[in-house]
């Protein structure tokens, strides 16, 4: 069983759980994900593998509360376990020098974030890293993105910390400072969107990791369907990452309402 | 040859639309050898000429007939690993039974897909009501590992026949439940589930190791599987990937694939008590193609409470490829069959969610590839119909997940597995294949084949190497 060894609150609904699945801690890559599954009735839910420990045999999920299956498990202890997990699922995010790269994570997309930081780091990338979030109390793993980051900026909507404004306002003052070869965003859907929006102005390479809905995550149903440059594609098993330029984020974000 | 064919019992339209419960009940064992004394024993049956796997039709038969129906079961099992399942989802007017030899006498042929059914079913309840318990098979392990991906059909005949002959069997499956599509694609009223998981358990009795939650190729690579030591390798992933039509509107808010809305229902439970998965419902249901998954999903949608469903499909009703015996079923439950019409493009509302659709008419033209007559659209004859939940079940594309994984394998330009057709051994010498992921989309009996064809040419393989 995937039982629960650590668990830590990073805000009201922001849970970070350390879970023991050594052979997805094995092969796991940055940007790969997993679909979990608590009780017997539970819905199958994926989720980002934000970290993992290949000796330990353990990955870490953070976790926003935001329906009933998030809810429930933001409410596992230690000890508990998940009924089920597989993974890793989707294709691993390309990593390479570009040069200099902004990550964009807004709210709990900062945990997919993470590992894709690194790896840019670790690749000899330059990297500046913004988080954002509405209110200081949502900005999540400041410290760990700082090891990896060159610089960190943080934006919130309500200038409780960092500076006041949104994420896109981050991203051009950087544009508008230095030269930017890569842009990488993660969270909710609109934020993706602008932050493209934003990017697309300054004609920069932008990669965007989606969180559509889905059901079992092998390409076997079509629910995760998003339509990049056109075509129809399968987030589970083409993404989740994609160019945020070819993306129809207004498709995207209108099939995320579909069971609200 | 003057007794009349047996008629299934069957549940009452009326009543079966608001439950899931099997519609087709079961013989009783006295219809059951009434029927049996229909068949002739044919010195030459061609019945078994009919069949996928050659069961020996007329022996299991005549043995149900004699009253002796655990030997008729054991016939069965000797040849089909699941013989409750084909019993009820073969199509046998297409395969043994249009071979029978009733057929030339102008006569209804034998219904060797009931008798099958209830020789498997008896021999289950006999299990069950008695507390017989499955032990493992007598024979001697002979120490070699095989490893399944998957375990739908064909991957369960597969690792049934490999366990039997002395190897240690683990089969892997992506999903958390054991089955394939018997349990996320065919429903309830077609197919129990209790059906499937009594065959499960047996294989599980016998020695047959399985894991869930793993998919090859991403959570153990072909690399590791060679490290953990698994001398050969069984390939049975399926044919999942849904295909859409990529006309306009497709991706509104109440459009999806069958596997989507018959694995949202069967497979998660959706719309049951306790059970936290969502599925859309609909008012004015469209179903859009006119195969069995097609016949399952707008059936599916009339016991989820839907006022009106209906079937759209681009033939006529003689071309359709479900089971007549779904056809009708579908027909006394008051499906609407839509045929010869084609949707275009889908309409919705503010919200995205779909609120029509926009059909066109067609007529049969020439005949095409498949020997069926193509359509052609009716210029000019375009009509919009009211729809709240429009389900595709169009066609799947084999599994892409083990071509991606192992780039070494030959696939075909449709992406099925590349296999030599006697023995199902792949370009890669330890990794064979069967089933949907072989053939594209096929049915359950020829899955099982391959499972047992592929079974005992690795046997053979392996045997040389020992
Ligand atoms: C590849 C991927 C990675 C993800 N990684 C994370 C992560 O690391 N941390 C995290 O907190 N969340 C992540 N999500 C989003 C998370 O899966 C959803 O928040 C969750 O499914 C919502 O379920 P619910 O029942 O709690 O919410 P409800 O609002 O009750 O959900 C209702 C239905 O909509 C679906 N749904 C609603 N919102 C989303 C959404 N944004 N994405 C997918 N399905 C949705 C649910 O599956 C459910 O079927 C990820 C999504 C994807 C696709
Ligand atoms: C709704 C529906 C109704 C049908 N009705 C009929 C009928 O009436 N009669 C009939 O004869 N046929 C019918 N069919 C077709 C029949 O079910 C299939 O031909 C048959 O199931 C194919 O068997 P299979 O073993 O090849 O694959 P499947 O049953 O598809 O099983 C493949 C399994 O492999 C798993 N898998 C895939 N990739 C991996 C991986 N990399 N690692 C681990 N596991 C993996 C999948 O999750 C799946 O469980 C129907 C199909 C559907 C969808
Ligand atoms: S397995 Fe199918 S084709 Fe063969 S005898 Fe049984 S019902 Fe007929
Ligand atoms: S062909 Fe018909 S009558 Fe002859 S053996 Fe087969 S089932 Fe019996
Ligand atoms: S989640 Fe089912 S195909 Fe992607």
């Amino acid at each position: 069983m995937y039982k629960i060894v650590e668990k830590e609150h990073f805000s009201e609904n922001v849970v970070k759980l350390i879970v023991e699945a050594p052979m997805i801690a094995q092969s796991r890559r940055p940007g790969h994900f997993v679909i979990v599954r608590t009780g017997e009735g539970g819905e199958r839910i994926p989720l980002t593998i934000s970290a993992a420990d290949t000796v330990k045999g353990t990955i870490t999920l953070v976790v926003q509360a935001i329906g009933e299956s998030t809810r429930k498990i933001c409410a596992l202890e230690i000890g508990d376990c998940f009924t089920d997990i597989v993974g890793p699922l989707g294709q691993a995010t390309h990593i390479e020098n570009v040069g200099t790269v902004v990550c964009c994570g807004g709210g709990v997309g900062v945990a997919p974030l993470l590992p894709i930081i690194k790896a840019m780091k670790e690749a000899g990338n330059r990297v500046v890293s913004i988080l954002a979030a509405r209110t200081s109390d949502l900005i999540i793993l400041e410290k760990e993105v700082s090891e990896y980051s060159d610089e960190v900026i943080i934006m919130t909507d309500d200038g409780s910390k960092g500076q006041k404004g949104l994420v896109t306002a981050g991203v051009e003052s950087v544009i508008n400072r230095e030269k930017v070869d890569l842009v990488v965003a993660i969270g909710p859907a609109v934020m993706m969107k602008f932050v493209s929006l934003t990017t697309k102005k300054y004609d920069i390479p932008t990669m965007v990791s989606l969180n559509t809905i889905m059901v079992d995550g092998t390409g076997m149903c079509g629910a995760c369907r998003v339509t990049v440059d056109g075509k129809t594609k399968f987030v589970c098993i083409d993404g989740p990452e994609f160019d945020a330029h070819k993306v129809d984020f207004d498709e995207m974000i209108m099939r995320l309402r579909a069971y609200n | 040859t003057s007794i009349p064919r047996v008629v299934m019992p069957q549940l009452p339209a009326d009543f079966r639309v608001k439950s899931n419960h099997e519609v087709n009940q079961g013989l009783s064992q006295g219809q059951a050898v009434l029927e049996a004394s229909r068949c002739l024993d044919c010195p030459d049956p061609q019945c078994i000429q009919g069949c996928p796997v050659s069961i020996n039709i007329p022996s299991f038969i005549k043995n149900i007939e004699r009253g002796e129906i655990l030997t008729a079961a054991k016939i069965l099992k000797h040849t089909s690993a699941l013989p409750a399942v084909c019993g009820r989802v073969c199509p046998q007017e297409k395969q043994c039974e249009s071979r029978c030899i009733y057929n030339k006498m102008k006569k209804q042929p034998v219904a060797i897909g009931y008798l099958e059914r209830f020789a498997a079913d008896f021999e289950r309840e006999n299990i069950k009501a008695n507390n017989i318990e499955l032990r493992p098979s007598a024979t001697e392990k002979n120490g070699m590992d095989i490893a399944v991906v998957g375990s739908g059909p064909a991957g369960l005949s597969f690792a049934g026949d490999m366990i039997k002959k002395g190897y240690n069997v683990t089969v892997y499956e992506a999903l958390h439940e054991i089955g394939g599509v018997l349990k996320y694609g065919i429903p309830e009223f077609r197919l129990p589930n209790i059906v499937v998981e009594a065959e499960i358990d047996g294989l599980r009795a016998e020695g047959v190791n399985f894991v869930k939650d793993c998919i090859i190729g991403k959570t153990i690579s072909y690399e590791q599987l060679h490290e953990l030591g698994y001398d050969g390798i069984f390939v049975a992933s399926g044919a999942g990937l849904p295909r859409f039509m990529g006309i306009p509107g497709e991706n509104y808010i109440g459009i999806m694939s069958a596997n989507e809305y018959l694995t949202r229902i069967n497979l998660m439970g959706a719309g049951r008590p306790g059970e936290d998965t969502p599925v859309l419902k609909g008012n004015r249901v469209a179903v859009i193609g006119g195969g069995n998954t097609a016949m399952d999903s707008v059936r599916t949608a009339l016991r989820q409470g839907s006022q009106k469903a209906m079937i759209v499909y681009r033939r006529s009703l003689e071309e359709m490829p479900a089971r007549v015996e779904e056809v009708h079923h579908a027909q006394e439950e008051g499906v609407e069959f839509m045929t010869l019409c084609n949707p275009i493009e889908y309409i919705a509302d503010e919200k995205g969610r779909v609120k029509a659709m926009r059909v066109q008419r067609m007529e049969l033209g020439e005949p095409d590839a498949s020997g069926r007559r193509s359509p052609v659209p009716v210029e000019g004859a375009v009509e919009e119909i009211e729809v709240d939940l429009v389900i595709v079940s169009v066609g799947v594309s084999p599994n892409p997940l083990i071509p991606n994984a192992i780039p070494q394998l030959e696939v075909s330009r449709r992406g099925t597995i590349v296999v030599n057709e006697d023995s199902m051994q792949s370009s890669i010498y330890d990794i064979y294949a069967g089933g949907d992921i072989v053939r594209g989309g096929a049915t359950v009996i020829l899955a099982m084949g391959d499972g047992r064809r592929a079974a005992a040419a690795m046997d053979a393989e392996l045997r040389k190497q020992r």
